[in-house]
């Protein structure tokens, strides 16, 4: 289960939305519950460093991710995942998604239908390193 | 000691340590330290072959060690190595394009739809069997709603008796093969699918190969022998059969041999109708009649289920069968159940090959007889020798008015109560626009009233306007 504050959703809708036609990306930052609950309290948006097809492929550099560990460190949070967006595609993951996919971390994939966006749907990688859907909860104020 | 910074997705196997601290010397002395202490982490730094994975970066300070001396690169006291998961991805191959995106949208802002049930249609391939009553809104609004690949099977013309329900052919396709007819009306509704035709019976002979390239099976056909037939065949090939029929006001829809995601098979034709009706007993809707908008509603219903069924997206009528009352408006579903004494895949199954679904129905075998043929050029050469022969045009008046031969008008649904005027003995030759009509005509002359004087003209009026008259009005 993942819960995203409100204001950090909006930031990643925004970036998915900008970056259409072209694929976004970057870090999501929060607290994990002792119940395994993630919740998302902060993005760091990072650009696409993939060279070539943008609009099917990203890539974040090695310098972007060392900076979002030393972000998680400076805030006293854990990097908790990596967003990013398919244009045109459903919120699942691709075979490339999941050739490249980390272990722990949470897979957020936001799917942009023609600047206007669809789902959001969260993705974590198993022991036989297939992907198992994350709920997705609305966060709720109280 | 130097410092080795782990990054998170792996300190679940370094006991959630982000810095460790190792011994100096070189990134491979590094590597194989930490692979010793904390196994788990080997399958996530090294590859089968044992070397650094691709999607693992090393850093020495700033500096990659790929720029460097790779596992060569010297570690001192001081150094600080950081272990850089590589983050890549991506959407995969795309599947639409913006013009598809924009006709599919309405499909793809549906919630539990969306852009995954569209890609479902795309790559689904569905046979249609029957392009009539059923078959055209079947084949209109899965055409509409893009599956990928259109099957259609069909060996009748159009005739202007169809169109009260034959939603897809207008009284420009009389006389043509419904097949033809068929792709021309869905091409020009959706140019981004596949259709494949088949002018063609479909039978015991034909009917495995047809069915084996589609994932789906939609039998809108409009006799047992043929439905026991498309039943057999899905079965044998392990193919879901979206069934419906329809009787004057009355139709029926049901989901057969569907294989849900647990792998169970639910219940084919066979387990709900083990034997057919007698001969005679339940007539077509051609002898029977039909409320032309019954199979408009019955079909959107069989198209429906075809598209739950390669979606996945609700439930469908497997195990269920359903009927609708037009008289009354009155619906009920039954539950249905396999049998054990199913003959195609009960416990002991004695059809493992197709029948002779003819005599399984006790019916006669249709027998397609070569008909008796004219070309246009013969009839001429009859004319030009005054041969004593009557010419019977078989189309509707208000073609006759468009250009006629001089041929006596019978239309074709009234060839049978007008036979009575058909000379029994002098040569008759009978035609319409193209053939197909005066086939028909001569088939239920020859088995109701015994002709057997009688000549279709090939091609008619059309190749006798070009071959013999070219100055009279085509359409």
């Amino acid at each position: 289960m993942i819960i995203i504050e409100p204001r950090v959703r909006q930031l990643m809708i925004e970036d998915a939305v900008s970056t259409f036609p072209d694929e976004c990306c970057g870090f999501m930052f929060g607290r994990e519950e002792t119940d395994g609950t993630r919740l998302i309290l902060d993005v760091l948006v990072v650009d696409n460093s993939k060279e070539g097809d943008k609009r099917r492929r990203f890539a974040i550099s090695p310098q972007d991710y060392m900076t979002a560990e030393q972000h998680a460190l400076d805030h006293d949070w854990t990097l908790l995942g990596v967003y990013h967006s398919h244009p045109n595609h459903p919120a699942i993951p691709s075979e490339h998604d999941r050739v490249a996919a980390q272990p722990f971390f949470s897979y957020l994939i936001i799917s942009v239908l023609n600047n206007e966006i669809i789902t959001l749907r969260s993705w974590l990688l198993n022991d036989d390193r297939q992907f198992e859907e994350e709920k997705i909860i609305d966060y709720q104020f109280t | 000691m130097a410092t080795v910074i782990i990054p998170t997705p792996l300190r679940k196997f370094t006991n959630n340590t982000a810095r460790l601290e190792v011994r100096a010397g070189t990134i491979q002395d590094t590597v194989n330290e930490l692979t010793q202490n904390f196994p788990d982490l080997k399958k996530h730094l090294l590859d089968e072959g044992g070397s650094i994975r691709s999607y693992v970066n090393i850093f020495v300070g700033n500096n990659d060690i790929r720029d460097l001396q790779q596992e060569n690169t010297a570690v001192k006291e001081d150094t600080v190595i950081s272990i850089v998961p590589a983050i890549a991805g991506g959407a995969p191959d795309q599947l639409f394009t913006k013009q598809e995106l924009a006709r599919y949208n309405r499909h793809i802002i549906i919630p539990g739809f969306g852009m995954e049930a569209q890609e479902k249609l795309k790559k689904a391939k569905v046979l249609v069997i029957g392009s009539g009553g059923l078959g055209s809104p079947v084949l209109l609004y899965l055409a509409a709603a893009g599956v990928g690949t259109l099957g259609i099977v069909d060996f009748d013309v159009v005739d202007d008796s169809n169109l009260q329900r034959q939603v897809l052919f207008g009284i420009d396709e009389i006389g043509k093969p419904k097949v033809e007819a068929a792709r021309r009306r869905l091409a020009a509704l959706n140019p981004h699918i596949k259709l494949n035709i088949y002018n063609t019976h479909i039978n015991s002979q034909n009917a495995l190969d047809i069915v084996k390239d589609y994932d789906v099976v939609a039998d809108g056909t409009d006799n047992f022998p043929t439905r026991y037939l498309v039943n057999d065949a899905a079965v044998l090939l392990g193919k879901p059969n979206i069934y419906a029929s329809i009787f004057q006001f009355e139709g029926q829809v049901s989901v057969f041999n569907y294989t849900d995601s647990k792998g169970t098979t639910g219940p084919n034709y066979r387990d709900l109708y083990p034997t057919p009706p007698p001969p005679g007993l339940v007539p077509s809707c051609a002898e029977g009649g039909v409320l032309g908008v019954l199979p408009g509603i019955i079909g959107s219903l069989q198209a429906l289920e075809v598209i739950k069924v390669i979606t996945g997206v609700g439930e469908t009528l497997s195990g269920r069968f359903y009927i609708f009352d037009a008289l009354n408006f009155e619906s009920r579903t039954f539950n249905i159940k396999r049998r054990e004494d199913n003959p195609v895949n009960g416990k002991n199954p004695t059809i493992t090959a197709l029948i002779d679904y003819e005599q399984f129905c006790g019916m006669r075998a249709v027998e397609e007889k070569a008909l008796k043929e004219i070309t246009a050029k013969e009839l001429y050469d009859w004319q030009v020798r005054g041969e004593k022969f009557q010419l019977i045009d078989v189309r509707e008046p208000h073609e006759y008015d468009i250009v006629n031969i001089g041929g006596e008008l019978i239309p074709l649904a009234a060839v049978a109560d007008n036979a009575g005027r058909i000379d029994p003995e002098k040569k008759v030759v009978i035609h319409c626009k193209m053939g197909g009509r005066s086939a028909k005509a001569i088939r239920e002359l020859e088995e109701k009233f015994g002709f057997t004087n009688l000549y279709n003209l090939k091609g008619g009026i059309l190749s006798y306007i070009d071959e013999v008259q070219p100055e009279l009005t085509k359409y």
